[in-house]
């Protein structure tokens, strides 16, 4: 006990602990609000677990079965985008630049994917990559234009990622809109070849909608950190990140790094859109407003320190509480609890200060 | 005798360190009282507490004979103690006026501010002191002496019968000094009484009565200023005898290493800070660019390093033209940057010491191979550079920049400028802020350079420092060189003239 | 000319609660805070009023009016979770504003499926009503555009905005704040506290932010949903950006904001309008608030200090 309680105090361990307590605090105040709006928190966690795990707590003894693939299967489908959202924000926290965008980068990212697939005649060899890459390539694109606006102009990123959010959203669906054969609210279904879907990952999970997106993900969440820890391009956007002065001052191009690290960010987060349009709908959707997907990756980044290990392990615990919405939503929980935790996670790791402070008490108390 | 403030065996400790041990200060009535400390002596931690900015531990505050307890600055404001702040506290897009009341703003009618009558009040108070300051300019618009004149202005207004002056001549002209000098005179003569916060013995000696000094948190004693010597104060500061001479050798200067013509800068307001500017550094020679703050010379280091752009003009280093070159290729030419700001371009606070040691050369073999970088190679050049200069941190290499001391920091700068053997070293204020023993081995760095046949252009503010360390000295004045001298032919009179446009030598 | 007049009253209309909202976020900014939670603060306000005016309206004829009152206090209560995170706290503003919009997003669905059992609030039977005042509409011009078919909650933007510029720079109050958000070590150092300051301009914006959102759901809408707000709280800030933190500007950018998005009502009347897209209108003021951020680039017009947590012990 004691070892514990010496391990939370010490401040080495702070940007282990500082999301840990943030996660903690964040259901708590989740759990409380269920209280008072009279609503089971126990149900909440039960739906957490048959989200992820697929396993029914209350069928247990009943003789009915409690493992059902396909809750697992969908878990992943949940988390794929979130991750890839995740490294978006984080990859620009690195360099010092906060990516409100990845939610606009992400839906041009779904759109140039969706609009490869439909109007490119290739054999589907040749036709998935560049779907896959039209979609980075997107995401790219709209990153740039806030990084080089931020590197040549020094024009805020924070202002002009929430407009570009919703410049994505209203041109992507005029335009989606106007491909072959679209109704009002979505594309025609895209043909097999070039979507991530696999018969083989949907059988093994009961028919979920996993697919191969994964492959994606985890290239992309090694790609980060070999970029960030062990190039000497990674090095630079880490001199940029923490001190763009002395970075200029050892002649790095420091506005040329922080423009091309929004468009790796973009990239990232464009290639989420990429699996979610071509993995796990298999067609393009317009969309009333945006998905929050962004906006998780936020939450996704700020959990995992803004490292590629954070990201993966941060995106799995939102895709979690995104994976347990529908259950909650069908035994009568307000999906939404898990947007407010979300949220909550985030205040709370924005009020690190205030954590640590309490912690420097604890030990100066002991 | 009346005491006007008394400080009685003040402690004051942060965590790990006694800031002020039993630190006592008597201000009479009307005088000018210098308290006087190196950095990080606890002059500042003093004055905090005077202000309740802080609480002692131990130690009692007596204002005019009766004892007080300052919970807040406001307490203080109260009792008549107003400071004048290094750094000014001007809001730069108000007027002088507006920042004089602010806080305190006469009202009319509705709630509005009565600006009118304030302005007015500004103008007589500034009369009264011979301060002639104009209420309705911007800060922005006027000059640093004329804006410190407004933080005096700003004490004044509030009725402030005891004033602290920290530092207050760093930023000025010799002008503008022996303008302030005579502000404070007045100043006593009609009845305020004065604590001059400084490290500057000649000021010291030519305007204060006493003298109070202040040693690693320490109190050392108080002096009448008239009964002793420049010397016997410095000694009491630093506790032992100092040495204002350094030592070294004649200079063998030899090829020009940088060579600048007709060199215009713009600073950042779009003005020339740099006018029409000539000069060459010799290797084997220390070239000291003279001057007051804000008279071009950080532009003309930022330019010949690459991190500004020039107007017009050339920059010849080992007779090629850099002008064109990019920051990374003069590095790489053999230009060594100590930089003015260590923790605005000097360091990657966040990163380790090894990370910082690699700044300049991070892209370089073996540092990184194929764009890859090898942590191996990196340990091992830090390792070495820890060794040779001396650079003390708590971890070593993986010690975070950021929890060294200033002079540690300072020592990791200049250990990873100088071993890249740079033909040319550029120091920009290299001492500011250290003490005495960092000043001393900063020195020695340098003529060692200069000895092994490095051309050195240093740029001071410091008089000691340009007379002691350099060769020969470039005197900048709004932006041009008004006279080069011999550092062993000329005086500070003659410098200090120069400085301050007065007067122009063989250039 | 008919059309021109009730285009110039629907834009007073649209800009309402812009123009509340974007002089609020000036009061936090003009402090020293990064407010970009407006959006989720209008949410809130917005929420707030519906459901108040669904309990109120059977009751009492004032019903909209107390709703406003209370979508006022909403804004300024989860503005204050804002203001503690990063006054108190000093945390970077920009992520605390962000987990608010994200906050309010989902506590307002969730609290509506809580009280309503819905993912949006019940529907109320009347929220503010178009009035026409009858000889006050007979002035030539002005009384055509201020008078006819118009809410009575366009007068109050007109007040805030002119009771704000007073305010700001006529009263001490005002000099302090502005003071604030330039140089909080100057304000601190002549005895007035920053976080007093900081507190009272943050709880403006919630306030005012609080009052714009319940305008915009009890003119615009009959009740609340996700989609009742949907980024006008962001056309907000950028009206602020566009407005040079000043509340003239604030007023000037908020009409023009208004203007562009009434524009695709009326583009079946104008020929050269009807050949673009309703998404081209919509897509205007965020394409705009760019074109702007990249015409000021040169100059910083922006409160110097705004976004730095303000340290005490660094003086």
């Amino acid at each position: 006990m004691k070892k514990i309680y010496d391990y939370i105090l010490d401040e080495k361990n702070h940007h282990f602990i500082i999301p840990a307590i943030s996660i903690i605090l964040g259901f708590l105040v989740g759990s409380i609000i269920m209280i008072f709006s009279g609503l089971n928190p126990l149900d909440m966690f039960a739906s957490i677990i048959r989200g992820v795990f697929g396993i029914t707590l209350s069928k247990i003894g009943t003789g009915k079965a409690i493992f059902n693939a396909r809750y697992l299967g969908e878990y992943f489908v949940f988390a794929m985008p979130i991750i890839l959202t995740g490294l978006s924000v984080a990859f620009a926290f690195r360099t010092g630049l906060f990516n409100i965008g990845a939610e606009g980068q992400m839906i041009v990212g779904s759109f140039a994917s969706v609009v490869v697939a439909i109007l490119v005649p290739l054999p589907p060899v040749l036709l998935l990559p560049l779907v896959i890459l039209a979609g980075a390539l997107a995401g790219a694109i709209w990153g740039f234009v806030p990084g080089i606006l931020k590197a040549k102009y020094n024009v805020h990123e924070v202002v002009v990622t929430i407009m570009m959010n919703y410049i994505a959203l209203f041109m992507t669906n005029y335009y989606l809109k106007k491909l072959p054969g679209s109704t009002n609210s979505k594309t025609v279904a895209l043909v097999k070849g070039a979507t991530l879907k696999s018969d083989f990952l949907s059988d093994i999970t009961n028919h979920s909608r996993l697919n191969w997106g994964f492959i994606l993900v985890i290239i992309a969440v090694f790609s980060f950190w070999y970029i960030i820890e062990k190039t000497t391009f990674g090095y630079e956007l880490k001199a940029v990140g923490y001190n763009p002065d002395a970075a200029k001052y050892a002649g790095i191009k420091v506005n040329s790094r922080a423009a091309l690290s929004m468009v790796i960010a973009g990239a990232y987060a464009g290639l989420g859109g990429t699996v979610l349009a071509i993995g796990t709908f298999g067609y393009g959707r317009v969309l009333p407003q945006a998905e929050g997907y962004g906006f998780t990756g936020i939450a996704v980044a700020l959990v995992g320190g803004n490292t590629a290990a954070g990201s993966l392990l941060g995106g799995l615990l939102f895709g979690a509480l995104n994976a347990a919405q529908p259950i909650m939503q069908s035994s009568g929980i307000p999906k939404d609890i898990a947007v407010i935790i979300s949220s909550m996670i985030i205040l709370f790791i924005a009020m690190q200060n205030g954590i640590k402070m309490l912690l420097e008490r604890l030990k100066g108390g002991k | 005798m009346n005491y006007v403030i008394e400080m009685l065996n003040i402690t004051k400790e942060f965590p790990g360190i006694k800031a002020n041990d039993n630190v006592t200060l008597q201000v009479k009535d009307g005088e000018i009282h210098a308290l006087l400390g190196e950095n990080g002596a606890g002059k500042s931690t003093l004055m905090s507490v005077l202000f309740g900015l802080y609480q002692p531990e131990e130690g009692k505050i007596l204002i005019k004979g009766k004892e007080v307890n300052v919970k807040n600055p406001n307490v203080a404001n109260e009792h008549g103690i107003g400071m004048v702040h290094q750094h000014f506290k001007l809001v730069h897009n108000f007027t002088v006026t507006e920042n004089i009341i602010l806080g305190l703003e006469p009202k009319k009618s509705f709630g509005r501010i009565d600006i009118d009558a304030a302005a007015k009040k500004v103008a007589k108070i500034s009369d009264k002191y011979g301060l002639s300051v104009d209420p309705h300019a911007k800060i922005e618009d006027i000059t640093v002496g004329m804006q410190q004149r407004v933080e005096i202005l700003k004490m004044l207004y509030r009725n402030a019968e005891i004033l602290i002056f920290d530092e207050p001549t760093a930023v000025l002209t010799p002008q503008e000094i022996r303008e302030l000098m005579g502000i404070m005179k007045e100043l006593v003569k009609e009845g305020k009484s004065i604590i001059l916060i400084t490290h500057k013995l000649k000021e010291i000696k030519e305007v204060a009565d006493r003298c109070s000094v202040l040693r690693r948190g320490k109190y050392i004693g108080t002096v009448d200023v008239g009964s002793v010597s420049e010397e016997e104060m410095a000694e009491m500061m630093v506790g032992r005898e100092v040495s204002f001479e350094v030592e070294k050798g004649p200079a063998n200067p030899t090829d020009v290493v940088l060579k600048i013509e007709n060199l215009n800068v713009l600073d950042s307001r779009k003005l020339l800070a740099v006018k029409n500017l000539n000069l060459e550094v010799k290797a084997g020679e220390i070239l000291c660019i003279a001057g007051i703050d804000g008279n071009g010379q950080s532009e003309l280091i930022q330019a010949i390093t690459g991190l500004k752009k020039i107007e017009s003009g050339k920059i010849l280093f080992e007779g090629t033209n850099i002008e064109h070159e990019s920051i990374r290729n003069r590095t790489l030419l053999g230009i060594g940057h100590i930089p003015e700001d260590r923790h605005k371009h000097g360091l990657v606070l966040d990163f380790s010491v090894e990370q910082n040691f690699i700044l300049q050369n991070y892209f370089q073999e073996p540092y990184s191979i194929k764009g890859i970088i090898q942590p191996d190679a990196i340990r091992a050049y830090s390792e070495k550079l820890i060794e040779m200069f001396d650079v003390r941190s708590g971890q070593g290499s993986i010690t975070e920049a950021r929890s060294m001391s200033g002079g540690n920091q300072q020592k990791a700068i200049i250990a990873r400028e100088i071993d890249r053997s740079p033909k040319l070293l550029i120091a920009a204020q290299p001492t500011r802020g250290l003490d005495v023993g960092a000043i001393e081995y900063i020195h020695e760095r340098l003529i060692e350079e200069r000895d092994a046949g490095k051309a050195v252009l240093l740029m001071s503010l410091e008089m000691e420092e340009v007379l002691n360390v350099s060769d020969r000295i470039a005197v900048i004045y709004e932006g041009e060189i008004v006279g080069i001298l011999n550092a062993s032919e000329t005086d500070e009179n003659e410098i200090g003239l120069m400085m301050s446009g007065a007067k122009r030598g063989k250039v | 000319m008919e059309v021109i007049y009730s285009m110039m009253t629907l834009t007073l209309i649209f800009s309402t609660p812009i123009i509340i909202t974007a002089i609020g976020g000036m009061f936090s900014e003009r402090s020293g805070v990064v407010n970009v939670a407006l959006e989720g603060i209008m949410m809130i306000g917005g929420f707030t009023a519906a459901t108040s005016i669904v309990f109120l309206e059977k009751s009492t004829s004032f019903a909209p009016w107390i709703a406003l009152l209370f979508g006022l206090i909403a804004g300024v209560l989860i503005s204050l979770v804002h203001a503690y995170i990063s006054i108190n706290l000093g945390a970077e503003q920009v992520i605390s504003g962000t987990a608010i919009n994200l906050l309010a997003g989902g506590l307002t669905v969730y609290l509506s499926q809580v009280i309503f059992h819905q993912q949006r609030t019940q529907s109320f039977e009347t929220g503010f009503i178009k009035t026409t005042y009858p000889g006050l509409s007979k002035i030539p011009i002005i009384g055509r555009i201020f008078f006819e078919n118009i809410y009575p909650t366009v007068y109050i933007a007109l007040i805030i905005v002119i009771a704000s510029w007073y305010v700001l720079y006529k009263t001490p109050f005002g000099l302090r704040l502005r003071a604030t958000g330039e140089h909080p070590q100057a304000v601190d150092s002549v005895g007035i506290s920053v976080y007093k300051m900081r507190y009272i301009g943050v709880l403006l914006s919630g306030a005012l932010g609080g009052l714009g959102g319940a305008i915009m759901v009890l003119t615009f809408d009959t009740q609340y949903t996700i989609g009742s707000i949907h980024g006008v709280g962001f056309i907000a800030l950028a009206s602020l950006i566009f407005g040079k933190w000043k509340p003239a500007g604030v007023l000037g950018a908020s009409l023009f904001f208004g203007f562009s998005q009434i524009l695709s009502v009326y583009s079946t009347d104008f020929a050269f309008l009807a050949k673009f897209p309703q998404e081209f209108f919509k897509i205007l003021p965020y394409l705009l608030t760019i074109v702007a951020l990249l015409i000021f680039s040169g100059s910083s017009v922006g409160p110097k200090a705004a976004g730095e947590p303000y340290d005490k012990g660094q003086r």
